[in-house]
């Protein structure tokens, strides 16, 4: 067989993603002491993992509604209206997913023509481009810079707006910064997309996880619920990655459409995992408080840890990342991250793994506990004084 | 509870440093706090947390409720008091329910804490009966693990 004339040509170009070749040269390693993952080091909620097991003990395991079972959407549509003050119609706009990555799959298949445009904030999590690709639309990456905390900011987005421009991805809290955008932030960014036809895909996995400033949704703001798909899930507040439960919401017209991709390509997401959720939504709030306490102290401890010996680090909002700078050491983010594996055995993830403007930092996750961080933290350190310049 | 008090508690070995970093604030801060806390009497002591087994250690542990007759007055605090005077006795507790007082009882032998129930304790004025539990393994205490590390099964780098 030559598969080369088999395989899809698109497919084949996709790069595999830059964190997959530093997983396998940490997997060689032995004591590697890692600060390398996305998902939360906490175990799921114990009241959501009883219900499953009683699911499984008491109920057939069966298909849902292919939007996601009515009363798990209703408690979305509830849980939203909660945080961020935006009414969705559980019906007609909520769909449920198999996690968040899904909901970004189905999003951006079901908005973009062959051609057309989409603006990707970034650094930011390495699927966007990839999916865009697959749809046969053209990634344009928008840069975002150490300087304004990687927020985006209305000028850099101008700039990159042509009349193909049909998506705008809107990542915050990020991943791998911790920028978080205010509503201050997003303003500006609102007032130049209120007269376009464009269309936003707000990324807002992390939205539980903002410390001291409470999150905010571009949704939320005049005029911008009608061009917004938002997507969010159950991985990373509920602790409940393996679960693969996330969602979308978005107008009525829009969620149409997109439910028809989900329904042929799943038919409905996990039905353990949808029951679990439901009890997340409504009676996890104490256990989520507990885990974002608990990230917090973490986050302060790395920000001031990683300042003082020379790696400096703006103080991230959101999500589970700290974004130091390698500039001390005049090294690439590669070679940091690299030589840091072999020679203190800590793993942590190149920067430009997320765009080409994380060239120069690295991402350094606190989903660890503080006694794994602060192990980390002395080999970081002792690493530093051998090559700070 | 005090955010300070919270992170002591998990581990008192932190440094004063690490603490401000934790909690945003300078290790002057940080210093005089504790030493009110101390001071005031409202952090008693600090210890550590330790695998008896793999200390070697030979003691024998056992857990004991008893139930005695209050004073008028005082209640139970006279004779917690006076229990509490024995260095066999590591912790003294008043508990709601089918007893009155749970103590901890540390020895070096199973015969030498069984002596010192049956001739100190029971012999005590107002000791109504007594039952004594030997500990014969610690999983876990003050929300730590006794032995195995809990296993990270998380890949090791994930986007
Ligand atoms: C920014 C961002 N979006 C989406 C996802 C996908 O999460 P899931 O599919 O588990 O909901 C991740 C996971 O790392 C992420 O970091």
């Amino acid at each position: 067989m030559n598969y080369e004339s088999v395989l899809s040509s698109c497919v084949q170009q996709m790069k595999p993603s830059g964190i997959r070749r530093f997983f396998d040269l940490a997997a060689t390693m032995e004591n590697v002491i890692s600060l390398g993952v996305g998902e939360p080091d906490f175990s799921t909620p114990w009241s959501i993992r009883k219900e499953a097991i009683d699911v499984l003990e008491r109920k057939k395991i069966v298909y849902t509604a292919n939007a996601g079972m009515a009363q798990l959407r209703q408690e979305v549509a509830n849980y939203l209206e909660k945080k961020i003050h935006v009414k969705y119609d559980s019906e007609h706009e909520i769909v449920i997913t198999v996690g968040g990555s899904e909901a970004i799959d189905i999003a951006i298949r079901g908005v973009l023509n062959p051609g057309d445009e989409v603006l990707i904030v970034e650094p930011s999590f390495v699927c966007y481009a990839p999916i865009v690709q697959m749809a046969g639309g053209i990634p344009v990456p928008i840069p975002t810079k150490g300087e304004n905390k990687f927020k985006l900011t209305a000028q850099e987005l101008k700039e990159k707006i042509t009349a193909k421009t049909k998506l705008l991805v809107l990542p915050f809290p990020n991943n791998p910064t911790g920028a978080i955008m205010t509503r201050e932030d997003l303003e500006p960014i609102a007032e130049i997309l209120r007269d376009t036809e464009i269309m936003i895909l707000s990324d807002e996995i992390y939205s539980e996880m903002t410390y001291g400033k409470k999150h905010c949704s571009i949704a939320e703001l005049p005029g911008m619920q009608e061009r917004t798909i938002l997507v969010n899930g159950f991985s990373k507040a509920f602790a409940m990655t393996g679960w693969r439960l996330g969602y979308l919401c978005a107008p009525a017209p829009v969620a149409k459409q997109l439910v028809k991709i989900h329904q042929y390509i799943i038919m409905s997401s996990p039905t353990i995992s949808q029951y679990a959720a439901i009890v997340a939504l409504k009676e996890c709030e104490k256990e989520v408080e507990h885990m974002i306490k608990e990230y917090n102290l973490r986050r302060r401890y790395l920000v001031e840890a990683f300042n003082r010996i020379g790696m400096t680090c703006f103080s991230p909002e959101g999500a589970f990342y700290v974004f130091p700078s390698i500039q001390c050491t005049g090294m690439t983010s590669e070679d940091f991250c690299e030589k840091l594996l072999e020679e203190e055995h800590v793993a942590v993830v190149p920067g430009n793994a997320f765009g080409e403007s994380g060239e120069g930092f690295v991402r350094v996750s606190y989903a660890y506990s503080l006694r794994h961080l602060m192990e980390a933290v002395s080999r970081i350190t002792k690493f530093l004084e051998k090559y700070r310049k | 509870m005090n955010e300070l008090l919270h992170l002591l508690k998990t581990n008192a070995r932190l440094t004063n440093m690490q603490l401000a970093d934790m909690l945003g604030k300078t290790e002057q801060e940080i210093a005089e706090e504790i030493k009110k806390l101390e001071n005031k009497g409202v952090i008693r002591g600090y210890t550590a947390i330790i695998n008896e087994e793999l200390a070697k250690s030979t003691e024998v542990e056992a857990l004991i409720e008893l139930r005695v007759t209050p004073k008028r007055d005082c209640g139970f605090d006279e004779i917690a008091k006076t229990i509490m005077m024995y260095d066999e006795v590591e912790s003294v507790s008043l508990m709601s329910g089918m007893y009155d007082l749970a103590l901890t009882v540390k020895g070096e032998s199973l015969k030498e804490v069984a002596m010192f129930v049956s001739q100190r304790l029971s012999a005590m004025d107002g000791v109504l009966a007594t039952a004594t539990h030997f500990v014969l393994k610690r999983y876990k205490e003050k929300g730590i693990r006794i032995e195995d590390e809990e296993y990270d099964e998380r890949s090791m780098v994930c986007p």
